[in-house]
């Protein structure tokens, strides 16, 4: 996994809250193998009419945030289903990074273990955020996540913060089974009492 | 010290602590079709199963309700064949016992979970399905996890996990006629909205939670996740040990009573201390309907459709204006007002022997007015209502009695809704095209289901004479 220290890219817009891993990548292509590249399925069905058209109001559909790497969401954003692919689709489109208000527990964890940054911030920053994106000629944004803290196209900072373990595997894009397998015989050993003191559990 | 239920598997789970994280052991990991991006995980880095025995593999997501005497031939879609074949081949290669397509056993994992005692109480169990949270009904923390965490699991028998807060939901008195265990969790998520629980882990409790059988309460438990909690447990009690005796994986002889004696030891301790609690009173709730794209936009059998107009919040009311473009409902409009086109009884929710024996009662001597699946959870409950004759009632009916599996909740197997078509469904989402696209999905109980199957409309199940010696 590549680390993750800073990012200067396009930020987008995305006014809903609710956002389900339904929306964001729609169960069918579920079954899809990774290689095929899932940035196709990324909001599939909402981005797009009922016609089946591509729709120009739906943000990310605006030229302007083509080749957007950071969003700004609404709340709750990444709810429902655990599966992965709504952070492959992410990704693969270029997404290193979401904020929002809130987020879905299983999002937020799967997004951290492909090098993608969550975190949030309150209601009111999102949207003066969004509302500057969409006036901004040119919706560039800068996070550093060594440092906590976004420039905003006008230059004006505004600071998040990380749970210092996320922060750790981000900027070093560690794997996290090399980092656990680090702690191979306390987990040995705490499975070997386990197995005695709850012997009923072991299979 | 008081601890609750939550703590107490939590601390007997902790292998270390790094920071505000803390690696925690998995004693049962649960894997379906989706798995397949963590086997490829596991084989890329050239990793080990560390203990097969502790996982299991289901085939559920995928397999065909239909045509199932053919096997896995019967799957005309190559797609969803490869993904059935994929389940197949990894959980061999890797040594993992499979639920598959033809097994005895088969079903949908957290159906089949509890039902074989692979769920026991004060165990940690991860899945790869949100709808894990289900297994907490019988006092275990149980948890939905994606890929690169079961490839994780897999790996090292553990995850990195911060302590969430806790929750507690108490709900006391009397419940209405015909007033269901999905009925309580559906007024819930309507009370403290769908990402009201984010952050938590949630225990159930009061007297209303006490009377519910072991089945309801998974349907309880399932729907956590639907308020943004990832788990939801309730203490176990006499009757989740009732529940759990002579399943084919529960312990016996000394090992069943040194387990007994642990379990008994489970629940929260008086005193102790909960980070939020959410009191709600059973009386006032009624049959749910719901009448938007998301759980939480849900509302009485006897209310009306919300009017966005009213709403002061933009947002809100955004949300609202779509939801109902979506499903082609207008403000206002009486629920009972809301022609059906079909109906689906099934899911992790609710496909479970109760739920089947409450459908048969309402459509014992009636006839479908529209289009009715009911798919049972497992096979071992599509046996259990057969040798009961509940599938003679289905069928004289004019439903539809098919074979287990996840089938329309997620319509990632083939059965799916059309575009605008609108059903009511036992299951528990209700997003956009999740039951097909363009699907209009209302999510209900079993007896709500049923009854609209037998009108093409929803009915208020309170009024029926036959509701109240219903024990749901």
């Amino acid at each position: 996994m590549e680390p993750l220290i800073q990012i200067s890219a396009i930020g987008a817009p995305l006014r809903l809250a609710n956002v389900n891993t339904d929306q964001l990548f729609p169960a069918r292509f579920i079954k899809k193998p990774r290689a095929v590249g899932y940035a196709q399925y990324l909001f599939h069905d909402i981005r797009r009419t009922d016609a089946g058209d591509i729709n120009p109001n739906f943000s990310i559909n605006n030229p302007k945030f083509e080749t957007a790497k950071i969003l700004f969401a609404g709340s709750n954003f990444g709810s429902g289903s655990s599966r992965e692919g709504a952070v492959y689709a992410l990704y693969d489109s270029g997404f290193r990074a979401v904020f929002a208000p809130s987020f879905g527990e299983i999002f937020a964890a799967n997004c951290l273990k492909n090098g993608v940054l969550t975190a949030r911030l309150d209601q009111e920053t999102i949207q003066s955020i969004q509302e500057e994106l969409d006036q901004a000629q040119e919706p560039r944004v800068s996070v550093h996540i060594d440092q906590e803290f976004i420039t905003l196209p006008t230059g004006q900072v505004v600071t998040f913060s990380l749970e210092p373990f996320q922060k750790h595997c981000l900027m070093n894009g560690l794997n996290e089974i090399d980092l656990s397998l680090q702690f191979n015989e306390e987990i040995t050993a705490f499975e070997t009492n386990h197995r005695k003191t709850y012997p009923w559990t072991a299979l | 010290m008081s601890s609750t239920l939550f703590d107490k598997i939590w601390t007997t789970h902790v292998v270390t602590d790094r920071g505000d994280e803390s690696l925690l052991y998995v004693d049962r990991v649960l894997l379906q079709e989706n798995s397949f991006h963590a086997f490829d995980k596991i084989r890329r880095e050239g990793r080990t199963v560390r203990n097969p025995q502790q996982a299991f593999g289901f085939s559920d997501h995928y397999v065909p309700t239909r045509n199932r005497e053919q096997g896995i031939d019967g799957i005309r879609d190559p797609e969803i064949k490869h993904m059935i074949e994929l389940i197949t081949s990894d959980t061999e290669t890797y040594g993992i016992e499979l639920f598959g397509l033809g097994h005895d056993y088969q079903g949908i994992l957290h159906v089949v979970g509890p039902e074989l005692g692979i769920t026991q109480p004060g165990l940690v169990i991860a899945g790869a399905d949100s709808h894990t949270s289900t297994h907490g009904a019988l006092g275990a923390y149980a948890f939905g996890i994606g890929s690169s965490e079961v490839a994780h699991v897999l790996a090292t028998q553990t995850l990195w996990r911060s302590k969430p807060k806790t929750l507690r939901v108490t709900i006391s008195g009397e419940r209405r006629t015909g007033v269901s265990s999905k009925d309580l969790v559906l007024f819930l998520i309507r009370t403290i909205g769908s990402g009201g629980a984010v952050g938590y882990a949630v225990e159930y409790s009061g007297d209303t939670i006490d009377e519910l059988s072991v089945e309801a309460r998974m349907t309880v438990c399932n729907m956590s996740i639907e308020a943004g909690a990832r788990a939801g447990l309730i203490a176990p009690d006499q009757r989740v040990f009732d529940y759990m005796r002579g399943k084919p994986m529960v312990p016996t002889g000394t090992q069943w009573e040194q387990a007994l004696a642990y379990w008994e030891t489970l629940e929260t301790d008086p005193g102790s201390v909960f980070d939020r609690e959410v009191q709600i009173e059973a009386s006032e709730i009624a049959p749910q309907v719901t009448w938007g794209t998301n759980p939480e936009m849900v509302t009485d059998v006897t209310g009306s459709v919300p009017d966005p107009d009213v709403e002061q919040d933009p947002e809100r009311k955004n949300r609202m204006t779509r939801a109902l473009e979506y499903m082609g409902l207008h403000a206002n409009q009486m629920i009972q007002s809301i022609p059906l086109d079909r109906v689906f009884i099934g899911s992790c929710t609710n496909s479970r022997i109760e739920d089947l024996r409450i459908v048969a009662q309402v459509m014992k001597g009636q006839t479908c007015r529209i289009p009715t699946m009911i798919v049972p959870g497992s096979e071992q409950v599509k046996r259990a209502a057969e040798s009961e004759g509940l599938h003679e009632i289905f069928q004289l009916a004019g439903a539809e009695w098919l074979a287990p599996g996840c089938s329309m909740c997620v319509g990632i197997n083939g059965d799916m809704l059309a575009s605008g078509e609108r059903a009511a469904s036992t299951s528990n989402r209700n997003f956009e095209g999740r039951q097909g696209q363009g699907g209009r999905t209302h999510l209900v109980s079993p007896a709500m289901a049923a009854a609209a199957s037998i009108t093409g409309r929803f009915e208020n199940i309170s009024t029926y004479e036959e509701a109240r010696s219903w024990n749901l």
